[in-house]
């Protein structure tokens, strides 16, 4: 009986995932046919694969894709932390002020976000394209820097700046040497996640740009009205091998660490 | 003397000039008019024409989609988590990655995909009739939307609910059993209500934004369906009525307020989104 259910509980996680990864399996599948239909299959080619790399549309996208998310999570990696250290300092009310405001980003809508921008946009009349659209995404980005940054903040020794001040060091020198060493694990997954949801973000760039550039998304979506070349599809292939590789070596990577580890915990018990 | 205060002054100014200017934009168009003569007036009309019959029933419809996804994605995600949870804890956590790696794909490309698979030629219907039934139109239904927004969400649901599983100390458990609780009482009394700040991250994680969505209603319900999002986006991108888009947004913020004060009624202490 108890086999039986086990057997239940596991067929149960594998339809679930077979249900989400069904349209992958279809993208990564379709992504060789080389009929141009997503449902009829007429046999194998690379061809869309060769295709991918010659077709200027798709390039520029991904140019501009990657590019929005490099500048926007670095600028807001870097103004993201300098605001979480002078906020930690402000007066409580101050404090809870800006930590309030900073949510509105991340708990709105992202249409509602993306509509107010554009409304800011018109209003102030700066034409719509690359430079708003980058904006947008350091606009979203920077929460996500400042609430990983806080949590480490609060646990910091706030002795170790004000003896680096003793010492002599201006207050820029104590931030670089002292603070952001200790803040670092904090940087580095803001710095994750706004890579993360400036690369995968739709709604705002649509709003913010308002079609004049394309973003992989934007591309995407205007593709997607009118029937998807199997180009993208290669190209999702790609993407999607390239996130399994990123993963997997992650994972290794923190297994080994925990295996090192370990073994000085024994190590170190055995000294004693 | 402590400078510290001056690095965030960038920042300050940074927000207020794009995060708290443009929702007092928003304000301003959705209650301002201005008069041919240039003058400024306050007036509700847009209020009024954004709560007026058509686009009320959208915002009904839009509420009751999100409403029947977050339950749907409930039902499916909370024994799923359950049965990943009962699972060695290495290869529970490897399940749940597997879980999580679709949202690094963009979701237009899988909701584009599930196009592909619910055509009428497409594989799933190709099956129906192998088993000998006639070929069912699934595409540009009410039943795909759901389906696609179930599909979207449910990773959003089922990461908070685990992660709230991980946290539990198995030792309430034992005792439960030590003190004679059979498995269903157990689950119900113990298990549940300290999963139960999992469930409520989750909700608020799938409910407000199935509401706003546009694009996947878009894509598999064709243009019988119109959602919120869409009325909105029509406004914005094909009217061009700032004004009566402007007062449609300021619905939906002042439904997130709402939605945001029933959870903190509800979860004390709890932040929503907790990833």
């Amino acid at each position: 009986m108890t086999k039986f259910w086990n057997f239940c509980k596991r067929f149960y996680l594998a339809i679930l995932l077979i249900f989400i990864y069904l349209p992958i399996l279809m993208l990564m599948i379709f992504s060789f046919n080389s009929g141009k239909s997503m449902t009829k299959w007429s046999g194998f080619t690379f061809d869309w694969y060769q295709k991918l790399f010659t077709n200027p549309l798709i390039l520029e996208s991904i140019w501009v894709t990657l590019s929005i998310a490099i500048l926007s999570s670095l600028i807001a990696t870097i103004v993201g932390t300098l605001a979480a250290i002078g906020i930690n300092d402000f007066k409580k009310w101050n404090r809870n002020l800006v930590i309030n405001l900073t949510q509105i980003p991340m708990m709105n809508a992202d249409i509602v976000t993306g509509i107010s921008l554009l409304l800011l946009f018109i209003f102030v009349k700066i034409p719509r394209g690359y430079l708003t659209m980058l904006i947008s995404h350091i606009v979203f980005n920077i929460p996500y820097v400042i609430f990983s940054v806080i949590p480490r903040l609060k646990g910091m020794d706030e002795n170790l700046y004000e003896a680096a001040l003793d010492m002599g060091a201006t207050p820029g020198y104590a931030i670089r040497k002292v603070i952001i060493p200790q803040l670092m694990p904090g940087i580095i997954s803001g710095f994750i996640m706004a890579f993360t949801m400036s690369f995968d973000d739709f709604v705002i760039s649509f709003f913010s740009s308002q079609g004049v550039v394309s973003n992989l998304s934007i591309y995407i979506y205007s593709m997607a009205k009118v029937g998807i070349n199997p180009e993208i599809n290669a190209l999702s292939t790609i993407m999607f091998l390239c996130v399994i590789t990123l993963l997997i070596i992650i994972n290794v990577r923190a297994e080994r660490q925990a295996i090192r580890s370990g073994r000085r915990a024994k190590k170190a018990k055995r000294a004693r | 003397m402590n400078k510290k205060k001056t690095f965030a002054l960038p920042y300050v100014v940074w927000m207020v000039i794009f995060t708290v200017v443009p929702l007092l934009l928003i304000l301003f168009y959705a209650f301002v008019h201005r008069t041919d003569t240039g003058a400024l007036v306050f007036t509700t009309e847009y209020i009024e024409s954004a709560l007026s019959g058509s686009s009320m029933s959208v915002l009904l419809l839009s509420l009751e989609y999100a409403l029947i996804t977050t339950v749907l994605c409930f039902l499916l995600a909370y024994p799923a988590a359950l049965f990943l949870w009962q699972l060695k804890s290495r290869i529970g956590s490897i399940v749940n990655l597997l879980f999580m790696l679709p949202m690094w794909m963009n979701f237009l490309l899988r909701t584009y995909a599930w196009r592909a698979l619910l055509d009428t030629s497409g594989p799933i219907n190709r099956i129906l009739q192998l088993l000998g039934f006639p070929a069912q139109q699934l595409l540009y239904t009410e039943g795909a939307v759901i389906f696609g927004l179930v599909y979207n969400f449910l990773p959003f649901m089922l990461l908070p609910i685990y992660t709230s599983f991980t946290k539990i100390d198995k030792s309430y458990i034992q005792a439960a059993e030590d003190l004679g609780a059979n498995k269903r009482q157990t689950l119900i009394h113990i298990i549940f209500p300290l999963t139960k700040s999992g469930i409520i991250t989750g909700i608020t994680m799938v409910f407000m934004p199935a509401v706003t969505t546009f694009v996947i209603s878009r894509l598999l319900g064709g243009s019988q369906t119109m959602m919120f999002g869409d009325l909105l986006e029509n406004q914005f991108m094909l009217l061009k009525d700032w004004n009566t888009g402007s007062a449609l947004a300021v619905v939906m913020m002042v439904l997130m307020l709402l939605s945001m004060a029933l959870v903190r009624k509800s979860d004390d202490g709890v932040m929503p989104g907790g990833m």
